[in-house]
């Protein structure tokens, strides 16, 4: 969708979702619009502009600016159309002499307070303020510029990615509303009264030393130029743009690339984005200067060994070593001992293409993905208990929630548009329970109070979440009729007789889990019955080695209360990267073809087998870690890997060196020599999202489409390049655009068999199921029943992680994320998000802080069983005692170093959310962090070497 | 016999602590009462007597020997006798039916209250439905006394029949009485401040509202005192709080200060405030009466109005509404301020002229110089000249003439009033207390005082006349608030009939033309 810029359409209020409708005449026109619709709005959706300053559709009307103000028969003076709504038989007059008047004379009145350097604005041509003088036909204002003024009012250049300059600013607060209503933080005000007030960031700080999240909500709402972004003062006003996706995390939300030739100047969240609704943060808004950064490498690489310096050659030679290498690989070791790693980065073609490389080319199901290491017992638990592997509501529908869980996942920082959604209802009056071992900001912050915080002890999920089922079940709380129509009733009773034992309840798990019995007694009476009850959940449920058994009581929980299969409830994971749902979905675990069919299923096979003209393995391949393990053993050499940074974000980061040293040839595709490809013997040059057609699915199984805003710097999508490759391995693919691979896709995956591009063209975007008796996507699943039939109600039963604290590893580490930095940084390191977050800190509690002499900033020492790192301390209570937390966004913190090789029972998902350690303080960096300098070092020479 | 001295803020302000202090020290210890509002005889002293309660003021400490001799013996020959108090003229021919209890007796004695018929209206009101109540009070005629005169009973209704069953409604007092020359909500609550929560309890039973707030400003330290002991007397009593009286009703109070901005006294910016928020006005609708106070439906309501409700359930709607003229029905508290002789409070049904009110009770200017200018309502209200006196306190009357009666208070002044300076100055009223958030009244008014500078200064006089007209069309019909909207009527009324203190000043500083 390339369009000439132009801004938005916005119709000044909100959207009434009223369905009775109401009919009016406006400029002697009859128009209809739902009741609640103002008059201002319905102008406008008639084709009427009622000029306005402060009024806009992604906010509640205010009616300060008094430009938009109308004559209605019958009404006295003239009411400002923006809060009046339509009445039927209403009868507006958008235009006479006196209206025009005295919005002329309103218009003088701010520009007598306004600089008059138009030409040489950032906005120039780009501005309300403009647009509205030009359309009321200001000539002159008579005050003159001598009066009291703000003209010469200090700008505030701290945000590196917006300027504040109050000079420009006509006090609409529709910034300041913009921070409360939309973004929810509450980082604006007005400051002073009268002719004084001005927009003030906290008390009167600098943007960056405020309490502000740079989610540019504020910039998106200002009519003026008061709050321009720096690459629009840089480079000016964009001249066309494209809707895309944004390439960050799994929430999915849509933008509108503005460019100027191939350059994009700015990223615009899109209203029309059905996940976001024009709403954006840090990372998706503004962190996109990575994709052209200087570290970028666009030419294809080779060498024989790690310690050769690497050699620029032509896509064509490299894929041709590459294919070469493979197949002596499989030739020496056989056919098994190859495998590929696809990306949750990479669009759903890129990753259908991968696997297909693997099953058709490679010959075997050695094909895994980055889901493996977050959300695959997301996949495991809801397909057993509900039959689909995925979230089972929209994010728009949070809005119809009263009972919100959120549990093991900050959307606040790992989903912040989702995290601003959720907190606009929890404003509303939606409760919430948050289960978390840290108080992360939705347990406290401005207007949302948590009702219920449980700070589980790591590791004790499923103990806390049976416990919840058993007050559920013993206080005769459950959705009988519900499960009774719904559910598979013969397991349901076999389950209830084990959750009812007293060993379940939260008096007798209280020791457990740190969690107070009355606070979940409580918490569970009112997810039970405080109306419509929606449980978003992240890594912090599935990271564990009981992550499949917790996936599976929170379906059952969902069950048990009727909590599935309508508007306002759920089971909803959130997924980390962008595309964790796609990268699922289109066949990448070892086990599964496309669509979560099981390779051992010979019709399946036979589908496949039809279209690709080859014969597949019926058993599954590798999983990532026994990649790893296998060749550590000697069984497996060769390694496709596509846009993953294995080496930095998988668990017990020694083991996966060793690994990756042992591998003959190492295949990494990547826009950045990332942690990985310093193992690497050929390097393919990756393309960032803006290079390359496809689609993202987000976590509600949302299909939106990539679109190219910028020719690959290297000259391949990722799409093509792994076409090269798989052509030269002699197994033949021939698509000359992504949408040929949808095509394919829709023809073999009954979920996706209603997906084309030209469909959505049509509908902007499409949740799966889409098919002939959904045509138009499924936004809520399980409606009547549930995709497996009966819902099944799993047994729970808890069993202990081997990862324990003890004397000499006194605490439990786990890990998360931050707001300003994204999964490994590859990305966000290379922008100014690293002004927000230069490093990666370890949380302690003050106690235990204290205890080991540990002061805020001190460097300290992490010991755990497997290795050790360093990091500074950062001394909070958002941990509890005996817990301590970080993230893993820089590789030299070496995050991973500490994390062990345990993993979920079904699932092989790494246990990266419990690790027992001892934290001491230090002098200097740990032995590992010393040698990755150090092979940092020498691998980026060997890079240095060939680009020249 | 027994001797009252006001513990009002006025009387304080007058020296009626020490004129206590020195009663103690005669063995006497005096009540300490409320106002009657004749403030040009604060501190009045009252001596109930064999002979009727008799008063002396204004009475200083030093007075009381000579006043404690002449009680025994011939008080009528104490130069500061004013004889029978209820038989002062100025008191006598007053209508007094909010004020009837103000200045008797202790304001917070709940007995005193209950004797003198308190709480009856609260008891007849009990006895009826919400529905009931509001009716009564639409067939009161009883209107708004904050300014706007919107009729209370309808308001009512619309609380009464809005939002879902059971859903929290709110009542809420207006008290952060701020407009110059006013202070009639101020002697209710400390002369009579069970009226007001009289009139409160019954508004919550009557529009199902079970809490209720007064908004108090905070230069109202005495009201602030005496509003929570009486609160908390009347709690103790079972007049407030859960099953009041026995009827299963609840009603919970409380007093909340404000943080002295003008633009609170304006209904939303109060609920904002309240709320805890800056004190910016919101657009309606949504009025207050649908959303109000943290989004639910709410009665704002002004002190006088709600203090109003206790006579009319007392007395009855029939009796309330026979008082006043056309759509001005019952009384209206007067506050006779500024330049004036005798300023005090004045309660007297609508349709007295503004003459009478100044020179009949107000005796002329306190400087002796003849009366040029009389504003009305507050700083937003129009100067009147003298060919506008005649005009009936009525609230449809003074809107015909361009001025308006709001909440009461009249400031006069004589004939040294430079009016253009008066003009300016209700200009920047608006300046220092515009809440910022519309445009015509955040810079319209910063413009408005330029705009009169230079017409002043002879700067291009003609355009610049011409331009304040403009702006005083663009602040009338543009601003959200009847703060932007009504700052206009003072300027406009002295442009109009002030027209000669607009000319050019000489080097003394007076306008060059004839006053």
């Amino acid at each position: 969708m390339l369009e000439f810029y132009e801004p938005q359409a916005d119709y000044g209020t909100p959207k009434s979702t009223s369905t009775n409708m109401v009919t009016l005449s406006i400029d002697g026109v009859e128009v209809t619009v739902p009741e609640g619709t103002s008059v201002m709005r319905a102008a406008a959706e008639s084709g009427v502009k009622i000029p306005r300053l402060c009024a806009t559709d992604q906010l509640k009307s205010f009616g300060s600016c008094r430009v938009c103000l109308v004559e209605i028969e019958g009404r006295r003076g003239f009411p400002v159309s923006c809060t009046t709504n339509v009445e039927a038989g209403m009868e507006v007059k958008t235009q006479s002499d006196e209206i025009g008047k005295l919005r002329r004379n309103v218009m003088e009145l701010y520009i007598s307070d306004h600089p008059l350097d138009c030409l040489t604005c950032p906005t120039n041509g780009d501005c309300e303020l403009q647009d509205t003088a030009g359309e009321l036909g200001l000539r002159s204002v008579r005050y003159g510029f001598e009066g009291e003024n703000h003209l010469v009012a200090e700008k505030d250049e701290s945000n590196p990615y917006f300027t504040f300059d109050p000079s420009k600013c006509i006090v609409c607060s529709r910034c300041v509303r913009a921070c409360e209503e939309v973004q929810g933080t509450f980082a604006l005000t007005i400051d002073g009264r009268g002719f004084e007030s001005k927009v003030s960031a906290s008390q009167a700080e600098d943007f960056m030393d405020s309490e502000c999240v740079s989610c540019g909500a504020c910039v998106n709402a200002c009519p003026t130029a008061t709050l321009t972004e720096k690459s629009i003062i840089e480079a000016g006003k964009p001249e066309h743009s494209v809707t895309t996706t944004c390439a960050y995390c799994g929430v999915g939300c849509s933008f509108k690339a503005e460019m100027k030739g191939s350059q994009v100047v700015r990223m615009t969240p899109y209203k029309d984005g059905k996940a976001n609704e024009g709403h954006a943060c840090v990372k998706g808004r503004f962190a996109f200067g990575y994709a052209t950064h200087k570290d970028r490498i666009t030419v294809p690489m080779i060498r024989d060994s790690i310690d050769d310096p690497w050699r620029e050659v032509s896509w064509e030679e490299a894929v041709t070593y590459t294919a070469k290498r493979f197949k002596a690989i499989q030739a020496q070791y056989g056919r098994t001992s190859i495998g590929a790693i696809s990306s949750s980065r990479c669009t759903n073609e890129e990753v259908y293409l991968v696997q297909k490389m693997v099953r058709a080319g490679f010959g075997n199901n050695n094909v895994d993905t980055c889901a493996r290491v977050c959300h695959s017992p997301t996949g495991f638990g809801l397909k057993t208990t509900l039959g689909e592997s995925a979230g089972t509501q929209t994010f728009a529908s949070v809005a119809d929630a009263d009972v919100v869980i959120v549990m093991g996942a900050n959307p606040t920082e790992a989903h912040p548009v989702f995290g601003s959604r959720l907190k606009r209802r929890l404003r509303e009056g939606a409760k919430l329970i948050v289960i978390d071992p840290r108080k992360i900001e939705l347990v406290s912050s401005p207007h949302i109070t948590a009702d219920y915080h449980l700070p589980v002890r790591p590791g004790t999920n499923v103990t806390l979440l049976n416990a919840l089922a058993h007050v559920v079940v013993n206080e005769g709380l459950e959705a009988r009729e519900y499960i009774a129509d719904r559910c598979d009733v013969a397991e349901f009773e076999k389950w209830v007789a084990f959750i009812g034992d007293e060993r379940h309840s939260p008096e007798n798990t209280e020791t457990i889990t740190g969690v107070s019995a009355a606070d979940l007694r409580a918490a569970a009476r009112l997810y039970a019955t405080g109306g419509n009850g929606a449980i978003f959940y992240g890594l912090g449920v599935t990271e564990h080695s009981q992550g499949s058994t917790a996936v599976m009581g929170i379906a059952n929980l969902a069950m048990l209360t009727g909590n599935i299969g309508r508007d306002g409830v759920g089971v909803n994971p959130l997924r980390g990267q962008n595309n964790v749902q796609g990268s699922c979905d289109m066949g990448s675990f070892p086990h599964e073809l496309p669509g979560y069919r099981h390779i051992s299923d010979k019709a399946t096979r036979d589908l496949f087998e039809g279209e690709w003209g080859v014969t597949l393995d019926s058993e599954p391949g590798l999983r990532i870690p026994n990649m790893f393990d296998a060749a550590l053993d000697g069984e497996f050499k060769g390694l496709y890997c596509q846009g993953e940074d294995i080496a930095q974000s998988d668990p017990n980061t020694q083991h996966v060196e060793a690994a990756l040293r042992s591998i003959e040839c190492l295949v990494v595709q990547d826009i950045f020599l990332n942690e990985t490809a310093k193992f690497a013997h050929v390097f393919l040059p990756g393309a960032s999202f803006l290079e390359k057609d496809g689609t993202f699915t987000n976590a509600e199984r949302r299909i939106s489409r990539v679109r190219k805003v910028m020719p690959p710097l290297s000259g391949k999508a990722d799409w093509e390049g792994t076409m090269a490759l798989a052509n030269a391995l002699g197994c033949k693919m021939e698509y000359s655009h992504p949408s040929d691979i949808m095509d394919e896709i829709a023809r073999l995956t009954p979920t996706f068999n209603g997906v084309s591009y030209d469909r959505l063209e049509q509908l902007g975007s499409i949740q799966w199921p889409c098919n002939d008796s959904t045509p138009e996507g499924t936004p809520i699943m399980h409606v009547d029943q549930f995709v497996r039939g009966k819902g099944f109600f799993a047994m729970t039963e808890y069993v202990a992680t081997t990862e324990r604290a003890n004397r000499k590893f006194p605490l439990l580490l786990t890990t998360g994320r931050i707001l300003s930095q994204y999964n490994v940084g590859a990305q966000t390191r290379r922008t100014d998000n690293s002004e927000w977050h230069g490093e990666d800190l370890i949380e302690i509690h003050p106690h235990d802080a204290e205890e080991r002499g540990i002061n805020h900033g001190d460097w300290v020492g992490i010991n755990s069983r497997v290795g050790d790192t360093v990091l500074r301390a950062d001394v909070t209570d958002r941990v509890k005692p005996g817990v301590v937390y970080t993230t893993f966004h820089h590789p030299v913190s070496g995050a991973n170093v500490i994390t062990t090789d345990n993993s979920d029972w079904a699932t092989n998902c790494p246990e990266y959310k419990v690790t027992a350690v001892q934290l001491s303080k230090v002098t200097q960096p740990s032995n590992w962090q010393a040698r990755q300098k150090s092979f940092d070092k020498q691998q980026q020479g060997l890079l240095k070497d060939a680009r020249h | 016999m027994t001797f009252y001295i006001p513990q009002d803020t006025t009387a304080l302000a007058l020296g009626a602590d020490a004129v206590a202090s020195a009663l103690q020290s005669v063995g006497i210890e005096p009540v300490r009462s409320g106002s009657r509002g004749m403030f040009w005889l604060e501190p009045l002293l009252e001596v109930e007597t064999n002979k009727g309660r008799i008063g002396f003021g204004p009475v200083t400490a030093k007075d009381i020997p000579s006043i404690v001799d002449a009680l025994e013996s011939d008080p009528a020959r104490h130069t500061l006798y004013q004889g029978e108090v209820a038989d002062i003229p100025y008191f006598k021919s007053q209508q007094r039916l909010t004020y009837s209890r103000a200045g008797l007796g202790d304001p917070v004695c709940l007995d005193n209250y209950q004797a003198l018929n308190g709480f009856k209206g609260l008891n007849n009101a009990l006895k009826m439905t919400g529905q009931q109540i509001v009716d009564q009070v639409k067939d009161s005629g009883l209107r708004g006394r904050g300014g706007a005169a919107f009729p209370a009973g309808i308001k009512w209704q619309t609380v009464h029949d809005a939002g879902k069953d059971g859903c929290q409604k709110y009542i809420v007092c207006n008290a952060d009485e701020g407009d110059s020359g006013t202070f009639a909500d101020r002697l209710v609550m400390e002369a009579d401040p069970y009226q007001l929560i009289e009139g409160m309890i019954v508004a919550g039973l009557a529009v199902g509202a079970t809490q209720g707030y007064i908004y108090l400003r905070s230069e109202y330290p005495v009201a602030h005192k005496l509003l929570n002991i009486a609160i908390d007397r009347a709690i103790a009593a079972n007049f407030l709080g859960e099953n009041i009286q026995g009827s299963g009703k609840t009603f919970y109070l409380e007093v909340r200060l404000g943080a002295g901005a003008y633009i609170c006294g304006e209904e939303t910016s109060l609920l904002e405030s309240l709320e805890g928020k800056r004190g910016m006005v919101r657009a309606k609708p949504p009025l207050p009466a649908i959303e109000g106070l943290f989004g639910m439906p709410t009665v704002v309501n002004n002190v006088l109005t709600l203090a109003a409700i206790s006579t009319i359930l007392e007395q009855g709607a029939d009796s309330y509404q026979n008082f006043g003229m056309g759509r001005s029905r019952g009384t209206l508290a007067i506050q006779l301020a500024g330049n004036i002789k005798r300023g005090g409070l004045i309660e007297l049904a609508f349709g007295v002229t503004l003459r009478e009110v100044v020179e009949d009770y107000g005796q002329g200017t306190y400087s002796g110089r003849p009366i040029r200018a009389i504003q009305v309502g507050g700083p937003l209200g129009a100067f009147l000249p003298e060919s506008q006196w005649d005009t009936p306190m009525d609230y449809e009357a003074f809107a015909a003439i361009k001025a308006m009666i709001g909440h009461g208070g009249i400031v006069v002044f004589d004939d040294t009033a430079d009016m253009a300076a008066q003009a300016r100055f209700a200009m920047e009223f608006c300046v220092v207390e515009s809440c910022g958030k519309c445009t015509p009244c955040r810079i319209g008014s910063v413009r408005g005082v330029e705009v009169i500078d230079r017409i002043v200064a002879n700067e291009n006089r003609d355009n610049n006349l011409i331009l304040l007209h403009e702006l005083c069309d663009t602040m009338e019909f543009g601003s959200l608030c009847a703060m932007g909207g009504m700052t206009p009527y003072p300027v406009r009324s002295a442009l109009a009939h002030f027209p000669n203190d607009f000319l050019l000043r000489d080097a003394a500083g007076a306008a060059q033309g004839e006053h």
